[in-house]
């Protein structure tokens, strides 16, 4: 098949004098990523971003065309892999809504658990990460270590550390071992003070504040436009969350439980739980918020899974099991977007008639985030870079599929 | 506001673009005419009752079959469909458009199909489409930037469409 | 030590002076590569401990003793790697220009009475323009390695270290002005005695400017919040990312050394250098008084006295380290010419006038008001003349010797012990 021929990218060659061309590269330890990201500057200060994508390219959706639902779920792992339960709760999701297929009320509630436990572990590797970026190495150890007694949980219920095909469609692999729901209020126990050290490195400390507030300021309607979701889109002061917003079939998991949406409207967050003052510089919108919004997210999820451990401890009947392997998917098409940590992650699949997708598309938070760097880092100084892009939590892994 | 009263609401203006539609199908959507998305995707973001200020994604499907013995018992023409899904945050609705292509212009094989683009209306559409430009070959006309994105800016084919041949390499590189 | 080798072997004078040097050189270098390897090892284990794990533990017993060995073994064995691009003879060059210039600093850097390998009449002056000059090391090894990043690493550091250079010149220049004096023996002996003659608590004016040369000295050295220049996560390694092996090794230990020796000028400066909290060495006889064996036993106490301050500034900056983030780089110039310059500079206002109206320090001013015999006049004169003669501070010294405890200073005074006054 003959197809044109595209020049490679030759806009970056026409550099003025008084400017530099530099390529904050794959490879570079703040992009979160091989994310490639050509800068143009005067000096220090960043007239033009553009950053190119593809690295991680593993043509995930033109696999799905050659496996059924069920033998596709680990590429899902794969997606964002910082929080693969997530990922395979939209693909389950998705499976369930094409096939008008409803699970019990005690399978909703452990993947309740799951899914904000998850969240907790991806929020932390932002909130580390972010940390590392601006040169703060503690705080990064502390959170991994805390994200290892999360990981250390799901091994026991799932085998796995980080690529864990445990959501299936229909229902849960296996239900979770003897004592693993006490260990899990064990957990959420210790956590708590870590969270107070956490806030005491970084969310007050003057030096982090100094490097974030006010840096790379999204307002609400340039990030609804660009498609931003999740927490960068709650952080600009938009009320938007898909738990409570979303399509029932993925609300009613969250059915009956006592949470708010964390986002800054009129300035001020919920006060369901209480959180640390909000430093004069900060504005709605910028990397310190960003920031902020997950670590309320990590202390709301906290409160939810207490919840869901208990209804799940009061739910009767069995955990159900998946649907079989080479089940027929109907000749139609759903799609579904649910709350992933980084954002509204969206899973498309359009059935033939046979058990094997006909088409499968996923769609990402994180590719959004990237797409709107070049307007958020316009006029910024090098060293915002890494602020701004770990305020916006990517994963290649989900960008570029 | 479900898919019946936005169809209501969109016959109105613009009715000679409105194609098909379906509100039974499990997201119920839209079809519309390819010359008519700008206007009806401007009208319903902007329009105060549809406020679909959100595009969560464009996709392209390929309905093509390969396999000569299976393409005769489908019951649709070979052809590539465009699926925009539309939410609206203010009003709390959703609903998916739909759009057909040919699959070459002009019924010439190498030949991309056109189609208007979005970036102007939505941004996020600027990098979805160019994600739709690579990886189902359909240029979108009047793209700020249209190019490559997640294949290399010199690959050649694009890897959706199911006649899609990999190549035996690239640069050198034993690809099969 | 020229000296005792003429007097004792009788050679020739030009051999003894160069002998002497060459053992003064070998023992400074030993010091300044057991502090990079003494810093190393504190880095990582105070690092690890503050990131709650245990750091190194295998090497050389629990506690990691020999591990600084080991990588440096393994460091002199890695391939020598010089990019393509980058310019070859200074990229050879810098890391030893950069490790030059500190061990210069480490030339006038006093460790105990007596005990310095060059005794400057401007030691302070000498020492500070020395340390400036690392930044060519630095600026040279960014460019040559051909990389932008490098370059852009280089460039921060140049503007950073050149920007603090003045409130860090500024925090010395203080402590001159109260001392009378640039020569850093001079200094350290001034502080004999208690804690309270340190120049710490000579005036609220030190006591704050101590606070700004600490925020200075972490800046010139490149320490977080200050390190902009090796920010590993937005230059990889700024501009030591293109030196790996034994090129790579210079730098480091420049930068560690360079660590010891500012800190070691703020302890010599401000904590009293050699002399203890407590002056052990006098409660314990320790004198040459006594005898010169026994003085000698004195200054080696004052010698490791001195090294266990400066080994705690050292730990204060890798503490200082992993836990704050770093600053950008508008910021770092803002903190120094809107923060520390006008700070300082009304310290040393304030210093400079309560020395010309109330000379000696707090305890002096407090409690024995009315012994300054002489004018004001002649004792700012010797003041202002610095770098001049050692005698021409004997007025002021004078002064401050009625009210302080009185200085043993070295080969100047005859049998003078502390708290001389009682006898007078």
């Amino acid at each position: 098949m003959q197809a044109e021929r595209v020049q490679p990218d030759t806009v970056e060659f026409d550099v003025r004098t008084d400017e530099m061309l530099i390529n904050m590269g794959p490879q570079h330890p703040s992009t979160h990523g091989v994310l490639r990201v050509v800068l143009r500057t005067d000096g220090e200060v960043v007239s033009s971003v553009v950053p190119h994508i593809g690295y991680l390219h593993r043509s995930a959706e033109k696999i799905a065309e050659k496996l059924t639902v069920r033998q596709y779920l680990p590429f899902t792992d794969r997606l964002d892999y910082l929080s693969g339960m997530n990922m395979n709760l939209g693909w389950a999701l998705t499976v369930e809504k094409l096939l008008g297929h409803r699970v019990s009320g005690k399978t909703r509630h452990l993947r309740v658990i799951i899914a904000e436990l998850n969240r907790i572990a991806s929020h932390l590797v932002a909130a580390g990460c972010m940390g590392l970026d601006l040169g703060s190495f503690t705080p990064y150890m502390w959170t991994f270590r805390e994200r290892e007694k999360i990981l250390n949980l799901f091994e026991e219920i799932c085998g796995a550390r980080l690529t864990f095909s445990y959501l299936l469609p229909g229902g849960v692999k296996e239900g979770p071992p003897e004592g693993w729901l006490g260990r899990c209020e064990a957990f959420l126990d210790q956590f708590e003070p870590v969270i107070d050290d956490l806030h005491a490195l970084l969310t007050n400390n003057a030096v982090f504040i100094k490097r974030s507030a006010s840096v790379g300021t999204l307002p609400p309607e340039t990030a609804i436009n660009y498609g931003c979701t999740g927490p960068v889109l709650r952080a600009s002061g938009v009320d938007w969350d898909i738990r409570r917003d979303g399509e029932p079939i993925y609300t009613e998991m969250y059915d009956g439980y006592t949470w708010r949406v964390i986002a800054p409207v009129g300035g001020r967050y919920p006060d369901d739980h209480p959180y640390p003052p909000i430093p004069r510089e900060a504005a709605v919108g910028d990397s310190w918020h960003r920031f902020f919004v997950r670590m309320l997210e990590v202390v709301q999820s906290m409160g939810l899974i207490r919840q869901a451990i208990e209804k799940y401890a009061a739910a009767e009947g069995e955990l159900d099991k998946p649907i079989e392997i080479r089940k027929k998917l109907p000749a139609a098409g759903a799609y579904l977007e649910t709350e992933a940590p980084k954002g509204q992650m969206g899973f498309m699949i359009i059935g033939d008639g046979s058990a094997i997708p006909w088409r499968a598309r996923i769609r990402s938070s994180s590719f959004c985030h990237v797409s709107v760097l070049p307007e958020l880092c316009r006029g910024v100084l090098i060293a915002d870079m890494p602020t701004i892009i770990a305020s916006m939590d990517i994963v290649l892994g989900e960008i570029d599929r | 506001m479900n898919a019946e009263k936005i169809y209501d609401l969109l016959q109105k203006p613009f009715k000679p673009w409105l194609v098909g539609r379906d509100f039974e199908a499990i997201d119920p959507w839209i079809e519309i005419s390819l010359e008519g998305l700008p206007e009806i995707a401007r009208f319903l973001r902007d329009q105060d009752e549809l406020a679909f200020d959100l595009l969560n994604c464009i996709t392209a499907v390929d309905y093509f079959e390969p396999d000569a013995k299976k393409a005769e018992k489908v019951d649709w023409q070979p052809h590539l469909e465009l699926l925009y899904h539309l939410t609206s945050l203010r009003r709390k609705h959703r609903l998916v458009l739909k759009a057909k292509l040919p699959r070459w212009k002009d019924g010439r094989p190498g030949e991309l199909p056109e189609a208007p683009s979005l970036a102007d209306v939505w941004r996020t559409a600027d990098w979805h489409e160019r994600e739709v430009f690579d990886l189902a070959g359909v240029r979108f006309t009047g793209h700020p930037d249209m190019r490559r994105i997640l294949c290399p800016e010199d690959w050649e084919g694009h890897p959706l469409r199911k006649d899609y041949q990999m190549p035996t390499e690239y640069h050198g590189i034993q690809v099969k | 030590m020229a000296e005792l080798l003429i007097k004792h072997l009788s050679s020739p004078e030009w051999l003894a002076y160069t002998i002497a040097a060459l053992v003064h050189c070998g023992l400074l270098l030993a010091i300044a590569l057991c502090s990079a390897a003494v810093g190393e090892w504190l880095e990582r284990k105070v690092s690890a401990r503050i990131q709650d794990r245990l750091g190194i533990v295998r090497v050389g017993g629990r506690f990691g003793w020999l591990q600084p060995v080991a990588d440096g073994i393994k460091l002199l064995c890695k391939e020598d790697i010089v990019p393509k691009a980058a310019d070859r003879p200074l990229f050879k060059i810098a890391p030893y220009i950069n490790f030059c210039a500190v061990y210069c600093a480490y030339l006038a850097l006093p460790f105990a009475d007596g005990w310095v390998a060059l005794d400057l009449n401007a030691g302070a002056f000498f020492l500070l323009a020395v340390l400036g000059l690392e930044i060519f090391g630095v600026v040279l090894g960014g460019y040559s390695s051909g990389s932008k990043w490098s370059l852009y690493g280089a460039m921060r550091e140049a503007a950073q270290v050149v920007s603090y250079e003045i409130p860090l010149g500024l925090c010395v220049v203080l402590i001159v002005v109260v001392s009378g004096t640039m020569n850093l023996v001079e200094i350290g002996n001034q502080q004999a005695g208690w804690f309270f003659n340190w120049y710490l608590f000579h005036d609220p004016f030190t006591f704050v400017a101590f606070f700004v040369y600490v925020a200075c000295a972490v800046a010139s050295t490149n320490r977080a919040p200050f390190d902009l220049p090796e920010a590993e996560s937005e230059l990889v390694a700024g501009f030591m990312t293109e030196y790996s092996g034994f090129r790579w090794v210079f730098y480091f230990m420049s930068e560690y050394a360079a660590i010891f020796v500012v800190s070691g000028l703020g302890a010599l400066l401000f904590l009293g250098g050699w002399n203890g909290p407590i002056p052990i060495a006098w409660l314990l006889g320790l004198t040459a008084d006594n005898h010169e064996f026994l003085g000698w036993l004195g200054n080696l106490l004052g010698m490791c006295n001195f090294i266990v301050k400066a080994f705690l500034g050292m730990t204060f900056m890798v503490w200082l380290r992993w836990t704050l983030p770093r600053l950008r780089v508008d910021q770092v110039i803002t903190t120094c010419l809107k923060y520390c310059v006008p700070i300082v500079s009304a310290m040393l206002v304030g210093a400079m006038l309560w020395s010309f109206f109330l000379p000696g320090g707090v305890i002096a001013a407090l409690t024995k008001p009315d012994s300054f015999p002489c004018s004001a006049w002649e004792r700012t004169v010797p003041t202002l003349c610095v770098g001049g003669e050692r005698d021409s501070g004997a007025a002021r010294k004078e002064a401050r010797m009625q009210s302080l405890p009185a200085v043993r200073s070295h080969a100047e005074h005859g049998n003078e012990g502390y708290f001389q006054e009682e006898n007078r």
